[in-house]
């Protein structure tokens, strides 16, 4: 059989692109390929067209070689301009012959908008389109001293820039009253005009040009409709681009409103056999002025060719990123703002030249479209957030604000290196991680089957979440940021419905705001914000269904299923006659006793049963509950300070004192340390604690979000010689603005890193009241305070409460399963080997 | 082995706790007794023993729904249990024993094996 003939009607950057797609693939081999290009040359990359001025040659820009297209078959007609499609006979027609198709495939790109203006036919009006307008503009430059161009759009500041590079006296004249009208809006186009000013280029805009004539100084001379003129020796129109549709057109192709030929999926015209590709081409009545949509459609119809059914061209993010005149200038999505609804986010710092907006969906929740121009810094992750709808972080305007006002955020799992152990139960690393998800898993659960991470103490689960979210996002995908299936909402959303709407049951709140009945993800959450918000005994018959195993019976279950006591000891100071309760206490009911890591003695082994009757002696004796069991303050440590220690300079026991009494009992979504230094020599490792003091020699420095554990972090100084009421002023807001905005199960140095802005932001809110919300923090913090109770105290004078503690409601026996040995002469459970 | 069972009052009904679950001694060991007043039925029982640990804490878990499931999670290690079917959720092998319940007046009342030792007695 012979072969059919397939023909490509212009050599462009389009039709190039698809002949690399097409000839090697199968659907090739029974079709001869002939190509007609207008142009002298072979396809050129005309992106880069502007660097023909600044020494590159047509070699350079060139996209193929003479050479490849011989190798490969194909029969390249340059300087042969189709004139004309003979559709009835399936034959183009050019000067020097016809010759049949059986497939037609139109890259005829597009030519350059010349306004109709008396006297634009001067030699001296040319365009800027193509290497022999180039050589026409170099020619014309010779000799003249001034150039204009007409046009201030993206492509007219480029050949503003040839003009200057070419030696000439630029001008720039623009019809609208800003430069870029098409992407930049007042703000950024008066910027955008400053910059191009400083350059040496003179912006003329809101003229309209009447005729242009012959000049006086200059060759020419253009009058404004305004009276007004201005001289020059050439002028280059860039007044927008339209489609070559002309052999379309005279053949019948069905063609678009204004311009361009109609395409489908496929980039199908309405001739089965002709195809259309580039800028030419209309789809869903869009054309489509960029390189990467262009192809993008010639790859789909070599698919489409190849027989590939999938193959389909479905429109193409138009955002560009680019300098001009070496200024950045960034416009992604819907930059004009004019989805319905939209909402602008302008940032605007003339001195240094910058100007961002971001538009954004009427809820706030996704990134629209943006404009940069001076800085295109957060281009990329602009435009992560548009192309893949993220959802925007509750204050957005961060995402355009420089550094110093509290912007730039990074993403804290992201500054992680691969081999970072995220689990080191299972030693899982973020490479793991990573791995899991580019094979294929695509949430957190999938995410934990395949690698095993935080299935293990599960301490790692808020970690696993942000790499797992972050990575995700950075694949595109969109992450939930809602708690579980039960409420659409994050803990910080569900935190301000609780305060905002005064709701104080979890039943209202997942009647008014969720669906379903709860699970043991929300029902804690929900407890410990209604705790934080309202502080209510945990106990309340509203909340007990609520909370873990732990806070219900406020004591920690161990393996076997019996509890631990830890009673506060605050600062780590402690009676000898306390001391000699405790050691009674754990006679009396064969409890193994241990001393903490937190400086105060665990008791371990009780039972449910015993639990009350356990508290009620310690109460007795002056105890009061460590919250041990909480997501709360733990222990504020101490070193020995300047009572005792001859470099102490202040009292460091006295302060964790008063920091522990102050706090215990604080509700967060995290454990929280603390720890008070008496000097530089740092003995009670404050560093290490979410809030670290260490005395100087003018009061106290105050460290925040430091941590032990897996991921050690180091707190960071926060600020420097505070007084006691300074201290205590700062601590109180740190931790209210935490417990206020944190996520679920999130530390402090987590949260801190992933707070927009980081630790000098926090510094705004807490130390200058950046926000205007201090005197609400303390007022919230002194509620907190005010409405402390011992939940054990309140938990063992209450017969009710007490029933909770019945190992079996119907049996006075102990439950028998716990099995016990001796061991360093105190019981322990027996441990099965496994 | 004989599957004779037996229905055995095991608590007043004040002492269920709402959304919550309690732990009773019954010819069958420990069993944990949960009280969702939201759902039709409302009551339901499961082996107090969590199969993963050994440890007699079911009764002790966070009880839900998830995907419309009834289901307790475990305190120890958060596997969750169906609280109709006694499967876990996240290990398809495991499941616990589960006991018919009802109210007979203010009676909790659960429907638990006729041990062989008691049928020889009786
Ligand atoms: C100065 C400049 C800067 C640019 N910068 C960027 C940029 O930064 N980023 C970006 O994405 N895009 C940019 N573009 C746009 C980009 O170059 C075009 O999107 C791309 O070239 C379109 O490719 P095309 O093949 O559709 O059209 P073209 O590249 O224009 O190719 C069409 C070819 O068909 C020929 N032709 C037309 N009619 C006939 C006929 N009847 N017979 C034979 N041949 C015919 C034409 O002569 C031309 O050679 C820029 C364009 C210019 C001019
Ligand atoms: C994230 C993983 C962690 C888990 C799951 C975890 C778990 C626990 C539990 C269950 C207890 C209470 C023991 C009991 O009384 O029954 C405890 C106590 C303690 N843990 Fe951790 N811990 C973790 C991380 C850390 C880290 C990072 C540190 C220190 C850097 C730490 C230091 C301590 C100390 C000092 C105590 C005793 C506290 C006290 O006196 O109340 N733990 N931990
Ligand atoms: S107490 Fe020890 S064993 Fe238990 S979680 Fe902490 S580090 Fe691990
Ligand atoms: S930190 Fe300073 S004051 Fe405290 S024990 Fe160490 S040396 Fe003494």
């Amino acid at each position: 059989m012979s072969k059919k003939n397939l023909i490509v009607v212009g050599n462009g950057m389009v039709g190039h692109h698809f002949l690399e797609q097409f000839v090697d693939s199968d659907a090739a081999a029974g079709f001869n390929v002939v190509v007609f290009g207008e142009e002298p040359q072979l396809a050129y990359d005309r992106v880069h067209l502007s660097e023909y001025f600044t020494g590159s040659t047509h070699a350079d820009l060139a996209m193929g070689t003479a050479q490849w297209y011989a190798d490969k078959g194909i029969d390249l007609h340059l300087d042969e301009q189709v004139t004309e499609i003979d559709r009835d006979n399936k034959q183009v027609i050019t000067p020097k012959g016809s010759y049949s198709y059986d497939e037609l495939v139109l890259s005829t790109g597009s030519f350059p908008f010349v306004p109709p203006i008396q006297g634009n036919d001067n030699p001296h009006c040319l365009v800027y389109r193509t290497l022999e307008d180039l050589d026409q503009i170099r020619a014309s430059a010779e000799g003249g001293k001034v150039g204009v161009v007409v046009g201030g759009g993206l492509l007219g500041l480029e050949a503003a820039n040839a003009l200057k590079s070419l030696g000439l006296e630029a001008h720039v004249v623009e019809f609208a009253p800003r430069l870029m009208p098409v992407q930049l809006d007042a703000d950024g186009g008066a910027l955008l005009r400053k910059k191009i000013e400083d350059l040496g280029v003179q912006v003329h805009t809101e003229k309209a040009t009447s005729a242009i004539v012959e000049g006086e100084d200059h060759r020419l001379r253009m009058n404004f409709s305004d009276d007004s003129h201005l001289e020059t020796d050439l002028i280059v129109f860039s007044a927008g681009i339209r489609p070559q549709d002309a052999l379309a057109r005279s053949s019948g192709l069905e063609i678009g409103e204004r311009g361009g030929i109609v395409i489908n999926n496929q980039c199908t015209t309405s001739d089965a056999n002709i195809h259309a590709i580039g800028e030419c081409a209309l789809w869903d009545q869009r054309i489509f002025g960029l390189v990467a949509p262009g192809y993008t459609m010639a790859r789909t119809l070599a698919g489409a060719l190849n027989g590939d059914s999938e193959a389909a061209f479905t429109g193409a993010d138009m955002s560009t990123k680019l300098k001009l005149l070496g200024v950045d200038v960034g416009s992604i999505g819907d930059a004009h703002g004019q989805t319905p609804g939209a909402r602008n986010i302008q940032f605007n710092d003339g001195a240094n030249g910058v100007y961002r907006r971001m538009v954004i969906s009427e809820d706030g929740k996704k990134l629209l479209g943006a404009i940069l121009v001076g800085d295109n810094g957060p281009y990329d992750t602009l435009l992560q957030y548009a192309l893949n709808s993220i959802d925007l972080p509750a204050s957005p305007e961060v995402l355009i604000l420089p550094e110093s006002e509290g912007g730039a955020p990074t993403l804290g799992p992201d500054a992680l290196p691969d081999t970072a152990s995220i689990c080191s139960c299972h030693n899982v690393t973020k490479g793991d991680i990573c791995g899991a998800i580019d094979a294929g898993c695509c949430d957190l659960g999938s995410v934990k089957g395949e690698t095993k991470a935080s299935t293990g103490c599960g301490g790692c689960a808020a970690l696993l979440k942000n790499v797992v979210d972050c990575e995700l996002e950075k694949r595109g995908v969109e992450v939930s940021k809602d708690i579980c299936e039960h409420f659409p909402y994050s803990r910080q959303e569900l935190f301000h419905l609780v305060k905002i709407n005064g709701i104080r049951t979890f039943h209202q709140l997942i009647h008014d705001h969720g669906k379903g009945h709860g699970c043991d993800i929300c029902k804690p959450a929900v407890a410990s914000i209604l705790a934080t918000v309202w502080n209510e005994h945990i106990l309340a018959t509203d909340h007990v269904a609520l909370q873990d195993t732990n806070d219900t019976f406020m004591a920690n279950m161990q393996k076997n299923g019996t509890y631990s006591i830890v009673p506060r000891v605050p600062g780590g100071e402690i009676t000898p006659d306390k001391l000699i309760v405790l050691g009674e206490v754990a006679k009396e009911y064969n409890l193994y006793t241990k001393i903490t890591g937190g400086q105060r003695i665990d008791l371990f082994g009780a039972t449910l049963s015993e639990l009350p009757e356990i508290w009620e002696k310690l109460i007795a004796a002056g105890f009061e509950t460590g919250h041990a069991y909480g997501k709360s303050l733990r222990t504020v440590k101490s070193c020995v300070g300047s009572t005792w220690c001859r470099y102490g300079v202040q009292d460091s026991v006295g302060m964790a004192i008063l920091l522990e009494d102050r706090y215990k009992g604080l509700r967060s979504p995290h454990k929280l340390k603390m720890a008070v230094s008496g000097c530089t020599r740092e003995c009670a490792e404050a560093q290490s604690k979410d809030i670290g003091v260490i005395a100087t020699d003018k009061g106290w420095n105050l460290y925040v979000c430091g941590n032990g554990g897996m991921r050690p972090r180091h707190a960071d100084l926060f600020a420097t010689d505070l007084s006691d009421e300074e201290l205590i002023r700062a601590i109180d807001r740190v931790l209210m603005f935490y417990v206020r905005t944190a996520d679920r199960l999130q530390r402090t140095s987590v949260w801190m890193e992933n707070l927009e802005g980081g630790l000098d932001y926090l510094k705004q809110v807490v130390l200058e009241d950046s926000l205007g919300i201090g005197e609400e923090l303390d007022a919230h913090m002194q509620t907190v305070i005010g409405t402390y109770q011992c939940e054990w105290k309140t938990a063992v004078e209450d017969p009710e409460k007490r029933k909770r503690f019945r190992e079996f409601v119907n049996d006075e026996r102990k439950d028998p399963v716990q099995q016990w040995t001796q061991e360093r002469g105190q019981r322990r459970p027996v441990v099965e080997t496994a | 082995m004989s599957n004779k069972t037996q229905w055995q009052s095991v608590c007043h009904i004040d002492d269920l706790v709402p959304d919550s679950g309690i732990a009773v001694w019954t010819e069958d060991g420990p069993v944990a007794v949960f009280y969702l007043p939201n759902r039709i039925p409302c009551l339901f029982a499961i082996s107090h023993t969590d199969p993963f640990s050994g440890a007699n804490v079911l009764a002790r878990g966070i009880t839900g729904d998830l995907k419309g499931q009834p289901v307790v999670a475990s305190p120890l290690y958060k596997q969750h249990f169906n609280l109709e079917t006694g499967a876990c959720l996240e290990d398809t092998s495991i499941k616990v024993t589960i006991y018919p319940v009802l109210l007979d007046g203010d009676e909790v009342v659960l429907e638990v094996p006729i041990k062989a030792h008691d049928q020889a007695v009786a």
